[in-house]
């Protein structure tokens, strides 16, 4: 089992740290929701020996609504507005695994036109949101011009999905029972000279950020993680591949039309920040490739949606199911139960922050030195809002 | 502005605190700010406006938005807006989006510890009526029974685009005059109080967080 | 997965098997053989990911459900058992030492559910909400609604969504015309 190196510090009985905070050795500090240095709306109460942190709890709570019983009271068509606003950067993966457990539970083929468009939307949905996380990983190691072209390069992919669906950050593109629209006309072009302004993007970043000395310094043996460590804490995503586990949802249980693609699963050797960055750094050339391939099979029909029943009253059998997707952050999961009525039953969003921020950040974060904090919490991409939906 | 009332004799209570802490914090009541003559004031609510420094805390789903406006396509630094990391340094507190009842705690804590004068922008449809979670058991419906909002932005998101038409209407606000938020909260402090005690049970802070 | 099946069957009272898909299953089994159940899958079948804890209300047979969900990364299956529990003293064991970051789940249930866990880290703390005093927001028997509207100040909307009858009594105030 881990357990943290606290060896510095006399005062450990039964591998856990006494702390007296009278002594005048510890303070105790709180990251709290408003700092620019946590990801999002969520708290750390840090107890910190000099320099570095010694104990470490985290807080989140901030950011909810209470979407589960929320989703109970809205039939199965009105849900799906609520649904991609579970997790702000990607809201796309909810859509998809929303209408993928309906569809299931309800016994429904979508044609295949859609489920290619699906795919097309869920690449260009990681992409965007590798761009933004990028942004704050190098902001939060005080590499600040890295932060504002990957913002404006993502904005460039917002401007592609505002032509698609009608909105930047919510597109409620994918619907039960296929999608909304087909592709615009001269789509394919924008979208290449949009992907080849981020490979220029991406060639700039690797002189700046990952040939910088200073930030291989901080971030080289920062937050490592063991073989060992993986399966107790449940770590999925880039940080399980990172540490040389190959899974990666879409070729383990593939979806879509994952299987007719042709890539390969990104690893690294030992994961320590620099590693997880590089993992996600290749994951996003591979969502490029990716796009490209999906994009010969676009064909323009307009088969894209199969005749659903009156939505208004539509009763979807009894029955439980679970499904999964590959986010950015790792395995993302809707788990459905219906009942036979007009509304379901229950739904649980399993994400993959849930354990990367509370278990897994509180025994990472022992011996870590006190302006490491905020680049360790975004190495783990976690993201508060789904983990308290 | 408005004119000068009259310093309430009353000191807060501030039920809240133990007494070890009760020495910590003030208990005299704030007062509102009282206008200059005519042409100072007009010179200083014209670097007022030009020179808004936001608060950086992202309070809900609005703070997606706040990050493309910083770069270089939307480009706020030209209108003199800036975010800082400190609400002893802001004058602009933005509320994005929805607020659960943890949150607005911290709101209503930040917010008290912000110099006068301050405004308040609050975008999207949740802190008009409470939007698409209206009847959730965490978040709040009327922000304005919280705290005094200045400028609402419809939207849900709004686009950066609108957040600085908002932006330009808190300025022609402020030139003229009429961004009256600040002084209307501490007119009207017991009511506030008692809202914020409704919903907030666990109240471990002074009644105003100088 | 047949095969894995057949084995427990042997060892554990299991029941309702239900083969959703290809590489998802589900069956129940009875609380007092829970953990003994998990804790050989983990060990003997490698299923050693844990995917999540979560609960079901079932008001209606005065019961909960909880669903504990297991991978296994050699077969690539998904397995989800179904443990009923009792409604009134909703309690079970916990397995938090088997995986650790089975001490989330089961702080984030005792809190939504009411559902104790004797045992696990921290399961008393408050883990989403705060000065929370009613009974836990997931049951059945709680309206969110009612809450809303008692607790936090609602916006009164208009009171016809019928466009006829609005445009009517902005034309015509006093009354029929």
């Amino acid at each position: 089992m881990f357990a943290p190196d606290r060896s510095k510090y006399p005062e450990v009985v039964n591998g856990k740290a006494i702390i007296d905070l009278d002594s005048g050795k510890y303070l105790k500090l709180w990251q709290g929701p408003q700092h620019p240095g946590v990801t999002g709306n969520m708290s750390l109460e840090l107890i910190i020996c000099g320099d570095e942190v010694v104990d470490c709890k985290t807080h989140v709570g901030y950011l909810h609504r209470g979407f589960e019983k929320l989703m109970e009271r809205r039939k199965f068509i009105q849900n799906f507005p609520i649904v991609c606003r579970i997790c702000v950067p990607e809201p796309d993966t909810n859509e998809y695994l929303y209408a993928a457990a309906v569809e299931e539970l309800a016994g429904i083929e979508i044609p295949e036109q859609a489920k290619w468009l699906r795919t097309l939307n869920m690449e260009m949905s990681r992409l965007t949101s590798f761009l933004m996380w990028i942004g704050g990983h190098a902001g939060a190691f005080g590499l600040g011009p890295i932060g504002q072209w990957a913002v404006t390069h993502r904005d460039y992919m917002l401007d592609l999905f505002e032509e698609l669906s009608g909105g930047r950050i919510y597109h409620m593109y994918i619907i039960p029972g296929g999608v909304r629209n087909i592709l615009p006309d001269g789509f394919n072009g924008r979208l290449e000279d949009t992907l080849q302004k981020i490979e220029k993007l991406l060639g700039e970043i690797e002189k700046v950020m990952l040939n910088n000395a200073v930030f291989k310094m901080r971030a080289v043996g920062l937050g490592i993680i063991t073989h060992g460590m993986i399966d107790q804490y449940g770590i999925v995503g880039p940080i399980a591949r990172a540490a040389g586990l190959k899974r990666d949802v879409r070729k383990d249980s593939p979806y879509l039309m994952y299987e007719h693609l042709d890539f390969d699963v990104i690893n690294g050797t030992k994961s320590d920040a620099y590693e997880r960055l590089l993992v996600r750094y290749r994951e996003m050339f591979q969502s490029i490739d990716l796009i490209r391939q999906i994009m010969k099979h676009i064909d323009g029909s307009r088969d894209i949606h199969t005749k659903l029943p009156n939505v208004l009253h539509w009763k979807i059998p009894a029955g439980e199911t679970y499904v999964k997707a590959e986010s950015t952050r790792g395995e993302y999961g809707y788990f459905m139960v219906t009942d036979g009525s007009e509304l379901p039953r229950r739904v649980y969003v399993r994400g993959p922050s849930y354990t990367h921020a509370v278990a897994l950040l509180e025994d990472l974060i022992v011996n870590v030195n006190m302006a490491d904090v905020a680049g360790l919490m975004t190495s783990l991409h976690t993201y508060p809002p789904e983990i308290e939906r | 502005m408005t004119k000068e009332t009259k310093h309430n004799p009353t000191i807060l209570e501030n039920n809240g605190l133990q007494e070890i802490e009760r020495d910590y914090f003030c208990d005299a009541r704030p007062e509102q700010s009282r206008p200059l003559a005519k042409y100072i004031e007009k010179f200083l609510n014209w670097a007022r406006a030009n020179s808004l420094w936001m608060l950086g805390f992202g309070t809900g789903c609005g703070a997606v938005e706040l990050r493309p406006l910083m770069t270089a396509r939307y480009d706020m630094y030209r209108y003199g807006i800036a975010p800082r990391p400190t609400p002893r340094q802001s004058s602009v507190f933005i509320i994005g989006g929805y607020a659960s009842v943890k949150t607005t705690k911290r709101i209503i804590r930040s917010y008290e510890q912000m110099q006068q004068p301050k405004f308040v922008i609050a975008l999207g449809s949740c802190p008009i009526n409470g939007g698409m979670y209206w009847d959730s058991y965490n978040t709040i419906n009327r922000i304005d029974h919280y705290i005094p909002v200045d400028v609402y932005i419809a939207g849900c998101m709004p686009r950066p685009e609108s957040i600085i038409a908002g932006f330009e209407l808190l300025k022609k606000l402020i030139k003229e005059g009429k961004a009256e938020g600040a002084n209307k909260y501490i007119e009207n402090l017991d009511w506030y109080k008692a809202n914020q005690k409704k919903i907030i049970k666990d109240w471990n802070m002074p009644d105003y967080n100088w | 997965m047949k095969e894995i099946i057949q084995r427990l069957k042997q060892q554990f009272a299991i029941s309702n098997v239900n083969q959703q898909r290809g590489d998802l299953t589900f069956l129940t089994v009875k609380q007092e053989q829970a953990v003994a159940l998990i804790t050989y899958l983990r060990d003997f079948e490698i299923f050693t990911h844990m995917v999540f804890l979560t609960a079901v209300d079932r008001i209606e047979d005065n019961q909960f459900q909880l669903t504990y969900m297991l991978h296994n990364y050699a077969i690539h299956q998904d397995l989800g058992i179904r443990v009923m529990t009792d409604r009134e003293k909703a309690e079970m064991a916990s397995i938090h030492h088997l995986w650790k970051q089975a001490g989330t789940y089961q702080r984030e249930l005792k809190e939504m559910f009411g559902i104790d866990f004797p045992g696990s880290p921290r399961v008393d703390e408050s883990f989403i909400l705060e000065g929370w005093d009613n009974i836990p927001p997931m049951r059945r028997d709680f309206d969110t609604k009612k809450y809303s509207e008692e607790t936090y100040f609602p916006r009164p909307g208009r009171e016809s969504h019928d466009p006829e009858t609005y445009m009517k009594s902005k034309l015509y105030p006093e009354g029929d015309a």
